[in-house]
C-alpha cells in the first residue's frame, strides 16, 4: 500500500457527488425540521433568529411528534418491526442451517441463488403478489368459498395481519443470507466434538451453533429491523389507510399534508433510531474483531 | 444426521415454497383469460399485447431505461474509482470514505427521498428525469463500490506486483492486469446497480416530476386504482429481466472462488 495522492483523486468524484447530493440534502432537511411552515406548504421566513430560538418554537415539530396519535403510530411501527424480525429469524435459521450445513455442497450454489433472486427482486412486485392473493376476489377467498368454509369472502387485506405477512415475506431473504454466511463459516468439527462428548442436539445448538453464528444473527436482525421500521410500501398497499406506519406519516407530510418541517422532524427521529441501532451493531462487530459491511 | 437432514430439507422446501409461490401465482395469472376473478379461464397473451399498446406503460418503461442506464453508468465509474482508492491506496479520509459509502445503504429510503426533494425544492430545481438520475446515482454508488471492492480483495496482488517487477509502467499494469481482472466485478456491480435503479419506488416517488414517471411509479398508480391483469403481465416481465440480470451478476461474482477450488 502506498500513501499517496492517487487515493484522494480516485475518491474525489464520490466525495463531491455524495457531499452535494447526499450530505447537503440531509443537512438541509435537518435545518428544515426546525423551521416554520406557511399556509401554502412552504417555509415561513424567520425574521429574528435569536427571538425564534429563544421562544423555543423551533422545537415545535419535535414536540408535536410526541402527541399520542403519533406515538401510537411509532409504537405500531416498532412492534411490527420487532415481530417481523423475530418471525424472520425463527423461520430463517433452520433453512439457512440446511443450506449451509446439511445440504450437499454441490447443490449449495443453486439453493443460495434461489434466495438471492428474491433478495434483489422488486419489493413492490413482491408486495403486489400478496395484494393479488389476499384481496376479496383473490385466490385465498376463492379457495375458501369453493371449499364451503366461508359463505362470504373474508376481509384479508387492509389490516395489521396483511401488513405483517407482507413485511415478513419481503424481508425474509435479508435474514437468510447473513445467517447462511455465518453458518457456512461454522467449523463442523465443533459440532461433531459436541455430539461425541455426548451433548444432546438441543445443547449443541444452544451452546455451540447459536453462539458461533451470533455475528450472522445480529447482522440479519439489523438488515431486517432497519428497513421494516421505515417501511411504507407494504403498509400503504396491504394496510390501506388503516395501518399507518412511521414511513407513511413522513410520506404524507411531503405528498399530501404539505407540512415539510413536521415530516423532516419525524424523518430525523427515524434516522436517529436507525443510527443508534447501527452504532450499537458496529460496536458489537468491532468487539468481535469482524468486518463491518464495507 | 440422515433423519434430521430429511426433516430439515422438507422444512427448507417449505420456506422456498413460501418465497416463490406468490411470485409464481402472479406469473401464472398474467396468462389468465379472466379479467376480474382468480379463477383460471384458459391461457392468453392478451395482457402482454395490451401492454405493448399502453402508452403510459411504454413511456414509463422508456424513462426507467434512461434513468437506469445513465445512473448506472455514472455510479459504476464513481463506484469503481472509489473502490480502487479504498482497495489499493492509503489516503487521508479513508475512514470517512467508508462511512460515506455506508450511509446511503443504511439510511431509510424514505429519509433520503425526503431530503432530496427538500434540497431540490430549496434550489428551485425543477423535478425531472435529471433529479431522478441524481437520486439513483446517490444510492447506486455504494452498491457498485461494495461489489468492486470485494472483487479487488479477492484477487491476487502478486500479479500486479509481477507486472511492475517485469518493468510495466503503473498505467500499463492497471490497464493490462488490474482492469481485466476487475472487469467481472465492475460488470456485476453495474448489473446490480441497474436492477436497484429500475426497481426503486420509494425514493423515485419523491423526486420524480410530471413526465418523469418510471415503471414502478406507473405500476403503483395502477395498483391504487385496482388490480388488473396488465399489472401481472408487466410485473412478470420485470421479474424475468431481474432474474436474468441477477443470475449473470452472481455468476460473474462467483468465478474467482470457483477457480481457486479447481486449481
Amino acid at each position: 500500500m502506498r500513501r499517496d495522492r492517487a487515493g484522494v483523486l480516485l475518491a474525489l468524484p464520490t466525495w463531491a457527488t455524495l457531499g452535494v447530493f447526499f450530505l447537503l440534502p440531509l443537512a438541509i432537511l435537518f435545518v428544515v425540521s426546525f423551521a416554520r411552515r406557511d399556509t401554502y406548504g412552504g417555509l415561513k421566513p424567520i425574521g429574528d433568529l435569536g427571538a425564534y430560538l429563544a421562544s423555543g418554537k423551533f422545537l415545535e415539530h419535535y414536540a408535536r411528534s410526541l402527541h399520542p396519535i403519533y406515538l401510537k403510530i411509532f409504537w405500531r411501527s416498532l412492534w411490527m418491526a420487532v415481530v417481523t424480525t423475530l418471525v424472520c429469524l425463527v423461520v430463517s435459521f433452520p433453512a439457512a442451517y440446511y443450506i449451509a450445513v446439511v445440504a450437499r455442497a454441490r447443490r449449495r450454489p443453486l439453493l443460495l441463488g434461489l434466495v438471492v433472486v428474491p433478495f434483489w427482486t422488486s419489493f413492490l412486485i413482491r408486495t403486489y403478489a400478496w395484494m393479488f392473493i389476499l384481496r376479496t376476489e383473490g385466490l385465498v377467498n376463492h379457495a375458501l368459498l369453493a371449499a364451503g368454509l366461508v359463505h362470504r369472502p373474508l376481509e384479508l387485506l387492509y389490516n395489521d395481519f396483511a401488513v405483517l405477512i407482507g413485511l415478513i415475506y419481503g424481508e425474509l431473504p435479508f435474514m437468510i443470507l447473513p445467517l447462511y454466511a455465518s453458518l457456512e463459516k461454522l467449523d463442523r468439527s465443533l459440532l461433531e466434538a459436541s455430539a461425541d462428548l455426548g451433548a444432546p442436539r438441543a445443547a449443541t445448538l444452544r451452546r455451540v451453533t447459536v453462539p458461533m453464528t451470533m455475528p450472522g444473527i445480529v447482522a440479519g436482525i439489523v438488515l431486517v429491523f432497519v428497513p421494516s421500521l421505515g417501511q411504507f410500501i407494504v403498509s400503504d398497499l396491504l394496510g390501506g389507510a388503516k395501518t399507518i406506519l412511521a414511513g407513511n406519516l413522513i410520506q404524507n407530510q411531503f405528498a399530501i399534508a404539505r407540512n415539510k418541517p413536521f415530516g423532516a422532524a419525524v424523518a430525523f427521529e427515524l434516522t436517529a433510531a436507525v443510527l443508534l441501532l447501527l452504532w450499537a451493531y458496529a460496536r458489537y462487530t468491532r468487539r468481535r474483531g469482524e468486518d463491518v459491511l464495507l | 444426521m440422515r433423519g434430521r437432514g430429511g426433516l430439515l430439507g422438507a422444512y427448507a422446501a417449505l420456506v422456498y415454497l413460501f418465497l416463490y409461490a406468490p411470485i409464481a401465482i402472479l406469473v401464472v395469472f398474467s396468462f389468465n383469460r379472466a379479467r376480474q376473478t382468480a379463477v383460471w379461464e384458459g391461457g392468453t397473451t392478451e395482457w402482454y399485447r395490451s401492454l405493448a399498446k399502453n402508452d403510459l406503460i411504454l413511456a414509463a418503461l422508456k424513462n426507467s431505461l434512461i434513468v437506469g442506464g445513465v445512473a448506472t453508468l455514472i455510479a459504476t465509474v464513481l463506484g469503481t474509482l472509489v473502490a480502487l482508492a479504498l482497495g489499493r491506496h492509503t489516503f487521508r479520509g479513508e475512514g470517512f470514505t467508508r462511512q460515506l459509502l455506508y450511509l446511503p445503504v443504511i439510511i431509510p429510503e424514505i429519509v433520503l427521498g425526503a431530503a432530496l426533494v427538500t434540497f431540490f425544492g430549496a434550489l428551485a430545481f425543477r423535478l425531472s428525469l435529471l433529479t431522478v438520475v441524481i437520486a439513483h446515482v446517490v444510492f447506486c454508488v455504494s452498491y457498485v463500490a461494495i461489489v468492486v471492492r470485494a472483487r479487488l480483495a479477492g484477487f491476487d496482488r502478486s500479479l500486479e506486483e509481477a507486472a511492475l517487477d517485469l518493468g510495466a509502467r503503473p498505467a500499463q499494469t492497471f490497464f493490462r492486469v488490474t482492469l481485466p481482472l476487475l472487469a467481472p466485478g465492475i460488470v456485476a456491480g453495474a448489473l446490480l446497480s441497474f436492477t436497484i435503479s429500475i426497481d426503486d419506488y420509494v425514493i423515485t416517488s419523491f423526486v420524480a416530476g410530471v413526465g418523469s414517471t418510471t415503471l414502478p411509479l406507473q405500476i403503483y398508480s395502477m395498483l391504487k386504482v385496482g388490480v388488473t391483469p396488465e399489472v401481472n403481465a408487466v410485473s412478470t416481465l420485470i421479474l424475468a429481466v431481474t432474474v436474468v440480470l441477477i443470475a449473470v451478476a452472481q455468476r460473474l461474482q462467483r468465478r474467482p472462488a470457483e477457480r481457486e477450488e479447481t486449481s
